[in-house]
């Protein structure tokens, strides 16, 4: 298995990538880490004219603290994630998710803009990315936008990302000191695509829920956030909640398939227990 | 089609080649350079025998282009014995636990571990077994593997969950 050929070029800077990928008018691949680019291209399911690789650019670099949030630069490394102590005090729970992606070696060279851009509907980070409210900065020779990472998926593999647009920045709103990291993935083997996944993050004053961000992952087409459940838990005093209804609510969210792995219906059964021991368990220790 | 000169320190020494865009790193490293301790197993990132250490991190080979490894320093499992033959201290362990049978998954295993054991700090069992998770052995069940990463730990039980 080889890759067909392409033309492969690594550009300095963002300027000459999205000159690059205007020029190339749809042929060209976008190239972060390649862990899942490479297997596509071994297999020929992807065959790019030119590669893009976007290692060299150090612009796309780096994790950094702005006003009320936190910039991650797309080519951090996932295992750089990891060990940075920034995000480790930010945002807790994008260091469990990132712990879930893949293996120790495929996160040495994976990065977190890639998968983010990849938009695999069981991946981990594209659903924390939707449930802590992060938002992509993407540049094209058209210019620059910003897009949130709720419209961002689309469907499977599918995003609203242009052809000639590059990710230069990921941000994540700041959540308060305290916020309480939510995750759980169920999967046949650590390292595993996901079976389903829930991941998010809560805040929790006076015995009730002040702020909450839920997002499942392999639980439809895309990464969904669990906005009824969302809703019925905000500002309700966690002693009274309903925690039976509130699954019933994040569930109704959802758009399961089924696949060789498990039928649709196991999803959202496991789904909901998945939903009452994560989210119930640590809400009500801390609200308690 | 292109192609692209690069310059790639393999175990200590300077190679430069002229490579297509399209050369994995794991054909680079067997048929260009000659380190065919590099096993080529599934060429798609998901049997870990062709892990090889770039730049200190365990990386699977094929699936990283030559070209990306420019300037890089890499350690192939040749590069780990002494010169006199004294075996690194992970390939001691895992002779001494009996951990391969056929030997093609070995060279991997062995990059993992020897990348991970390599810091001033001692691993955790717990971080040793589960980045033993990306790697395929379809001989020895695991066990011996799994009793060489916990000695090279320095612990006898393993995580207890």
């Amino acid at each position: 298995m080889k890759p067909a050929p392409f033309d492969y070029i690594a550009p300095r800077t963002i300027e000459e990538a999205c000159e690059r990928l205007s020029e190339a008018g749809g042929g060209a691949t976008v190239l972060a880490g390649g862990q899942t680019l490479m297997p596509l291209l071994a297999l020929r399911m992807s065959q790019p004219f030119i590669l893009i690789d976007i290692n060299r650019i150090p612009k796309l670099k780096g994790v950094s603290r702005l006003e009320g949030g936190t910039r991650v630069g797309p080519i951090v490394r996932q295992n750089e994630v990891i060990a940075d102590s920034t995000l480790a005090g930010a945002l807790p729970v994008l260091i469990t998710a990132t712990r879930h992606v893949g293996h120790h070696q495929t996160r040495n060279r994976g990065t977190i803009g890639g998968s983010i851009a990849l938009g695999e509907p069981a991946a981990e980070l594209p659903a924390t990315a939707v449930a802590l409210g992060a938002s992509v900065q993407v540049r094209s020779n058209r210019g620059s936008r910003r897009i949130a990472a709720e419209d961002l998926y689309l469907g499977p593999y599918a995003t609203a990302l242009e052809p000639d647009e590059l990710i230069t920045d990921i941000h994540f709103p700041d959540w308060p000191v305290g916020t309480i990291p939510l995750f759980h993935e169920v999967a046949m083997r650590p390292g595993d695509f996901a079976l389903l996944g829930l991941t998010g993050s809560a805040v929790v004053a006076d015995g009730r829920v002040s702020r909450i961000g839920l997002a499942w992952f392999g639980m439809g087409p895309a990464p969904l956030r669990a906005r009824q459940a969302e809703a019925a838990l905000t500002q309700q005093p966690i002693a009274k909640l309903d925690w039976r209804a509130a699954a019933e609510l994040a569930v109704a969210d959802t758009a399961p398939l089924d696949d060789q792995h498990a039928t649709a219906e196991y999803r959202r059964t496991v789904a909901r227990r998945v939903f009452e021991s994560t989210v119930s368990a640590a809400l009500v220790r801390r609200g308690a | 089609m292109s192609e692209h000169s690069i310059q790639v320190t393999i175990n200590g020494k300077l190679h430069a080649a002229t490579v297509e865009g399209r050369l994995t790193l794991s054909d680079f490293l067997r048929v260009k350079a000659g380190y065919t301790g590099v096993h080529v197993g599934c060429e798609h990132g998901v049997c870990g025998a062709c892990t090889v250490i770039v730049d200190g991190q365990a990386v699977r080979s094929c699936l990283m282009l030559a070209v990306q490894a420019d300037g890089a320093s890499i350690t192939t499992v040749e590069g780990l014995a002494a010169d006199d033959g004294t075996l690194h201290p992970v390939q001691q362990a895992l002779r001494d636990e009996h951990a391969l049978q056929c030997g093609f998954c070995t060279p991997g295993v062995v990059m993992t571990l020897a990348a991970l054991t390599s810091g001033a700090e001692k691993p955790s069992a717990r971080s040793l077994l589960e980045a033993l998770s990306g790697h395929v052995c379809r001989c020895t069940g695991y066990q011996g593997i799994r009793r060489a990463a916990l000695k090279l730990a320095g612990e006898s039980k393993g995580p207890t969950e």
